[in-house]
């Protein structure tokens, strides 16, 4: 064996063995910092969890960016939506009177919230973009009450690490971790533009992820469940996103 | 290594002179690497990407085949263009009454899985050129064909589809090394950089990686036209390689010998 070969197999044995240890070490930091997605398994998963634990490396305080007034958009889409379920238009009937957030899981206080009393806390807007994973989008004021306000008033267990969010509509939710969900721009949204916000927008009730594309924002929201693991929902996937194909973690 | 006139100069070859100090090189007849191990993996794995990339870029353009300029965009605003073609959604004020199934969910994952896979391998390559020199001796413009000069002439004969005499198939000419930059240090890196301005998360951080460009709805619209920039480059390149020794060139990627 050439002197050269050798010096070749040694290189090459070493960045093998470097290699190997660096992805078993970096699985183990990953794991330790929550680095790693509902959905990592399968043949997508090495692409998400790159992009779901960088993002949330260089994105953990971050702000989405905030707009002019004058660049709101004339018109915000609305895009369509299946027909509303029942429950929904007894609500619609009766003025959204009776509309609840039901908030449980593991914090201290379970709470039932109306509108009303969503609307006691003090109001907080924001002028954000909202991106749909098809490529358009449209700008809009949101008023609402920051997650993390209302989240501290049901007081959160510290071993919580996502938020489990349901529509009205049946099969239609999804999840955030903490890091979202304390963002001071996470908002459950009750007004837009200025206004209350419309049904096709979502109304009554939105939650507001402006750091995620449109799909996050889930409308017509009732339930939220803060959790340390998502493996008991649904098919564990994190959301009924995953479930139909797409990602979770939806920050790209 | 003075036995090596410039013009039979391989990449390759200064890998093997410079190893055997002792022994003259003799060219020609030694069966010669066209191209380093590093070159050809990364070579082909990024055509790998490439292909899945454009692809599943083409097949989200299907859920919206509208582009916009600035900030916003949707199918309330003027759109800068838009393909005629069907949607496959039903919200797109196109015309069609046929509507492709949603294939977006899948395509968005590849699409990312991807483009971690040719950025990380991108970066291997780009170190790799930098530490051997491969830029520098392969692809900067130097003497002869592959000097500044040259270029009107190499693109007067790539224009009138004139076939490259055997001696100059060793080395690039000055058209493709120009070429071969631009993909590598401008087409690439613009396309990596608008696709990062269309996250919301990305620019959170980053915010004048989108200002720059003037907004999402352009830095989509820019990512569209270079990785149609791209496909062209693939294009020409794919008939440069069939015109000038189908066999011999693809020896030359895969095994890194040219001349069995």
């Amino acid at each position: 064996m050439s002197d050269l070969s050798r010096r070749k197999l040694i290189r090459t044995g070493l960045a093998v063995t470097a290699g190997i240890a660096g992805v078993a070490a970096a699985d183990r930091i990953a794991k330790a910092y929550g680095l790693i997605p509902p959905d990592s398994g399968g043949i997508y998963g090495l692409g998400e969890t790159l992009t779901y634990a960088s993002q949330r490396l260089l994105t953990r305080h971050s702000m989405a960016r905030e707009f002019l007034r004058s660049q709101i958009s004339k018109r915000p889409v609305q895009n369509s939506l299946a027909p509303p379920p029942d429950a929904f238009k007894k609500l619609q009937a009766g003025g959204f009177a009776d509309w609840r957030l039901t908030i449980d899981g593991m914090v201290e206080r379970p709470t039932s919230f109306s509108l009303p009393q969503l609307r006691s806390y003090p109001t907080h807007s924001q002028i954000t973009q909202i991106a749909c994973e098809e490529g358009w989008s449209y700008i809009a004021e949101w008023i609402g009450v920051p997650l993390s306000q209302v989240l501290g008033a049901v007081g959160v267990h510290p071993q919580a690490r996502y938020v489990v969010y349901r529509s009205i509509e049946p099969f239609w939710w999804d999840s955030i971790d903490m890091a979202d969900a304390l963002h001071p721009q996470t908002f459950l949204a009750y007004g837009m533009n200025g206004g209350e916000l419309p049904v096709p927008s979502g109304g009554p009730l939105r939650l507001r992820v402006p750091r995620q594309l449109g799909y996050k924002s889930v409308k017509f929201i009732t339930r939220m469940t803060l959790t340390d693991s998502l493996k008991g929902f649904g098919k564990g996937l994190g959301a009924s996103a995953p479930e139909f194909g797409y990602s979770w973690y939806a920050g790209i | 290594m003075l036995g090596i006139s410039a013009k039979c100069y391989h990449p390759g070859m200064v890998d093997s002179a410079a190893v055997s100090h002792s022994e003259p090189v003799v060219p020609a007849t030694t069966v010669s690497s066209r191209h380093s191990g590093v070159v050809r993996v990364t070579h082909w794995i990024t055509t790998l990407c490439f292909v899945a990339l454009f692809v599943t870029g083409m097949e989200i353009v299907i859920s919206h085949p509208r582009f916009y300029w600035g900030e916003s965009g949707n199918i309330w605003t003027k759109p800068l263009f838009r393909i005629p073609i069907p949607s496959s959604r039903e919200s797109i004020p196109n015309g069609f009454s046929y509507q492709w199934p949603d294939q977006n969910g899948w395509s968005r994952y590849l699409h990312f899985q991807a483009a971690w896979v040719l950025v990380l391998v991108g970066l291997l390559y780009i170190v790799n050129g930098l530490v051997t020199r491969h830029f520098r001796k392969d692809l900067v413009p130097a003497e002869g064909n592959a000097s500044w000069r040259a270029l009107p002439k190499a693109i007067a004969e790539h224009l009138r589809f004139k076939r490259p005499t055997e001696a100059e198939t060793g080395s690039y000419n000055v058209l493709q090394r120009l070429t071969y930059l631009a993909v590598i240090f401008v087409l690439f890196p613009a396309e990596i950089w608008t696709g990062l301005a269309m996250s919301p998360a990305f620019v959170s951080a980053f915010p004048f990686v989108v200002d720059v460009l003037g907004g999402q709805q352009s830095a989509r619209t820019l990512h569209f036209f270079i990785a149609w920039s791209l496909m062209l480059f693939v294009v020409v390149h794919v008939v440069m390689v069939c015109r000038t020794g189908f066999k011999r060139n693809m020896r030359g990627m895969i095994s890194g010998v040219e001349r069995p």
